[in-house]
C-alpha cells in the first residue's frame, strides 16, 4: 500500500489545473436515416402537386401583369386601412369590456358579459348585413346634435368597421381578461401597498405584465382579421378581394386574380407576422432572463453549427 | 407620545374562519417590533391589517393617531374611498415574502415607481434618490437589472429600497427572508438592521430568532389569533413564562 501511495505524483509534481486543456470530444454525429427518407417522399409528393397546378387551365402570365395593377393595389390599401381601423377598435372595446368584465359593479360586469355573448355568439358576416341594411328599420339617424338619412351614413366602410370591430372586441376582451387574471395577485398588493391608486396600478403595473400574455394571440387576431376582411365584399366595400372579383369579371381571369389575392394576403400577413414578433420580444422583456435570439440569429448559429459538423465529419 | 400603531381588540375572519380574536398591542415610534409564532398563527394577517390591505371585522387599529381604512363621525363610521386608504397607504412601506417586485421594470425604475406616480415628483428627483437607496442596500452596481436577473436577496433589497423610497414613517417586513436561500438571508438582515438603527418604526414578521432578540425592541408572540406572550425580545426567549410560546420555541431555537 504504501509503495504504491509513494508512486502517486505529489501535490509538487502536478501541473496545477487548468493548463493543460481537457481533450474535446470530436464524435461523428448519429445519422438519422429515417428523416432523409421522410424528407424525400415529402419532396416527391410536393414536386406531383407543383406538376398538377403546371398542367391546369391556368394563364400563368396574367398573374404578375396583374400583380400590380391600380385596381388592385387600391383593393390592398383599403384592406389594410379597414383591418387596421377594426383591430384599434377590437382593441379599445376589448380593453374596457374586460375591465368591466372584471369589476366588482354588477351592473357593468353583466352588460360586458352580454356584449361579448351577443357579439362572440353571432357570425360576424350576419353582423356585417345587419349595419349595412340598418336603414331598413332606421330610416333616419337622429342623435340629437345630428340628424341624417341611415343610408348616408352607413358607408361601406363604416359598415364594415362596426361589423369587424365590434366583433373583434368581444374577442379581445375575453384575451384581454386573460391577460389580466394571468398577473399575479401580489403584484397589486405591493402596488396598493405603495400607495397607488385602483387606475395606476391597471395601467402601470397590471397591464403592461398582461401584455405578455395579450400580445401573441392579439397578434393571432389581427392576421385572422386581415383574412376576415375579405367577408366585407358583402358589404361593398372596395377591398383587396373586391378589386381581384372586379377585374376577374372584365378579364375572364378568375383563378388568376384570386391567386393574385393570396399573393399580397400571403404577403400582408408575413410582413405583420415580423411585427408581431418583434413586439412580443419587447414585452417579454423582464420576464425571461435573457431574450430569445431573433430568426436572424438562429440561423447564424444554424449555420456555423453545421459547418462544425462537417469539419468533424472530415 | 402617540403610538405609531395601536390595536384595541381587532378581530378578522375570512368566512367562518376567525383568524385575528382581538388584538390589542401598541407599536412606539423608532421601536422594531417582532411578531413571531407559528404559521397560521395569524400574524401576517395581522401585518396586511396595519395598512388596510385586509379590512378587520371589529376593533379598531389606528396608525399615528389615524383610525385605519375608516373615519370616525360620532358613533359612526364610515368607509375611506379607495383615494384616501392609497393616500393613508403612501406612509406605510411594507416589505413581501416573495418580493413582489415589478418584473417588467428595471431594479431603479421599481424604486422610482411610486415617488413619481404617486407623489408626483420629478423623474430626475426619484432618479437621485433611488441611486442613494439602491448604494444604501448594496446594490448600486445592479440599477439596471431586472428582477429576474438578480438573486432572491438581491430583489429583497431592492423591495426594500422601493418601500423606503416613499419615506414612510412606518415599515412592515412580511417574513422578509422566508423565501430566502440560507446563505442570501444575513444580506437582507444587515439592510434591515442598518434601517432600525437609523431610526425607523418596523414591524417584523419573521421566525428569525436572532434578529429578533439582537435588533428588536419588543417582541409579540402570537398564536391562534390572540397575542400570548410579549415584553422584550431577550425575556420571552430566553425565559418564556407561556406553554404555547415554549412549545414553539423548542421548535424553532
Amino acid at each position: 500500500m504504501t509503495d504504491k501511495l509513494d508512486k502517486v505524483p505529489g501535490p509538487a509534481d502536478t501541473p496545477p489545473a487548468g493548463s493543460v486543456p481537457p481533450e474535446m470530444i470530436r464524435a461523428i454525429p448519429v445519422r438519422h436515416w429515417g428523416r432523409w427518407v421522410s424528407g424525400v417522399i415529402a419532396v416527391i409528393l410536393l414536386a406531383v402537386l407543383a406538376y398538377a397546378f403546371s398542367q391546369g387551365n391556368v394563364r400563368w402570365a396574367t398573374v404578375p401583369e396583374k400583380l400590380f395593377d391600380g385596381t388592385i393595389l387600391s383593393g390592398m390599401w383599403n384592406t389594410i386601412k379597414i383591418s387596421v381601423a377594426s383591430m384599434a377598435l377590437g382593441l379599445v372595446l376589448g380593453v374596457v369590456f374586460a375591465v368591466m368584465r372584471l369589476s366588482k359593479n354588477p351592473v357593468t360586469s353583466s352588460i360586458a358579459w352580454l356584449y361579448i355573448w351577443l357579439f362572440r355568439g353571432t357570425p360576424v358576416y350576419v353582423q356585417l348585413l345587419i349595419w349595412f341594411n340598418l336603414a331598413l328599420i332606421f330610416p333616419i339617424l337622429n342623435i340629437g346634435f345630428y340628424k341624417d338619412e341611415m343610408t348616408d351614413v352607413m358607408t361601406p366602410f363604416l359598415a364594415a368597421l362596426l361589423g369587424l370591430g365590434l366583433n373583434e372586441g368581444a374577442y379581445m376582451a375575453e384575451i384581454v381578461r386573460a391577460g389580466i387574471q394571468s398577473v399575479d395577485e401580489g403584484q397589486t398588493e405591493a402596488s396598493h401597498a405603495l400607495g397607488m391608486s385602483q387606475t395606476k396600478t391597471m395601467r402601470r403595473v397590471v397591464l403592461p405584465q398582461a401584455m405578455r400574455v395579450i400580445v401573441p394571440p392579439t397578434g393571432n387576431e389581427f392576421i385572422n382579421m386581415l383574412k376576415t376582411s375579405s367577408l366585407v365584399v358583402a358589404v361593398q366595400y372596395a377591398d383587396l378581394l373586391r378589386a381581384a372579383q372586379d377585374i376577374a369579371s372584365t378579364s375572364f381571369a378568375v383563378m388568376e386574380m384570386f391567386f393574385v389575392a393570396s399573393i399580397w394576403y400571403l404577403i400582408l400577413t408575413t410582413v405583420f407576422s415580423i411585427g408581431q414578433y418583434y413586439l412580443e420580444r419587447y414585452y417579454a422583456r423582464g420576464a425571461l432572463r435573457s431574450l430569445p435570439p431573433t430568426p436572424w440569429q438562429k440561423i447564424k448559429a444554424n449555420l456555423s453549427s453545421f459547418s462544425n459538423r462537417k469539419a468533424v465529419a472530415k | 407620545m402617540t403610538a405609531m400603531v395601536k390595536a384595541e381588540g381587532v378581530h378578522k375572519s375570512y368566512g367562518p374562519a376567525h383568524i385575528l380574536r382581538g388584538i390589542d398591542l401598541e407599536v412606539a415610534p423608532r421601536e422594531v417590533f417582532c411578531l413571531v409564532g407559528p404559521s397560521g398563527s395569524g400574524k401576517s394577517t395581522f401585518l396586511r391589517c396595519i395598512n388596510h390591505l385586509e379590512k378587520i371585522n371589529a376593533g379598531r387599529l389606528y396608525v399615528d393617531g389615524e383610525l385605519v381604512g375608516y373615519r370616525q363621525k360620532g358613533d359612526k363610521l364610515y368607509e375611506l374611498k379607495d383615494s384616501e386608504v392609497a393616500a393613508q397607504r403612501k406612509d406605510i412601506g411594507m416589505v413581501f415574502q416573495r418580493f413582489n417586485l415589478f418584473p417588467h421594470m428595471t431594479a431603479i425604475e421599481n424604486v422610482m415607481e411610486a415617488p413619481v406616480q404617486v407623489k408626483g415628483e420629478s423623474k430626475a428627483v426619484a432618479r437621485e434618490r433611488a441611486v442613494k437607496l439602491l448604494d444604501r442596500v448594496g446594490l448600486g452596481d445592479k440599477a439596471g437589472n431586472y428582477p429576474s436577473q438578480l438573486s432572491g436577496g438581491q430583489q429583497q433589497r431592492v423591495a426594500i429600497a422601493r418601500a423606503l423610497a416613499m419615506e414612510p414613517k412606518l415599515m412592515l417586513f412580511d417574513e422578509p427572508t422566508s423565501a430566502l436561500d440560507p446563505e442570501l438571508v444575513g444580506d437582507v438582515l444587515d439592510v434591515m438592521r442598518d434601517l432600525a438603527e437609523s431610526g425607523m418604526t418596523m414591524i417584523v414578521v419573521t421566525h428569525e430568532m436572532g434578529f429578533a432578540r439582537e435588533v428588536g425592541d419588543s417582541l409579540v408572540f402570537m398564536d391562534g389569533g390572540v397575542v400570548v406572550e410579549s415584553g422584550h425580545p431577550r425575556d420571552v426567549l430566553t425565559n418564556p413564562q407561556h406553554d404555547r410560546t415554549k412549545a414553539f420555541l423548542s421548535k424553532v431555537l
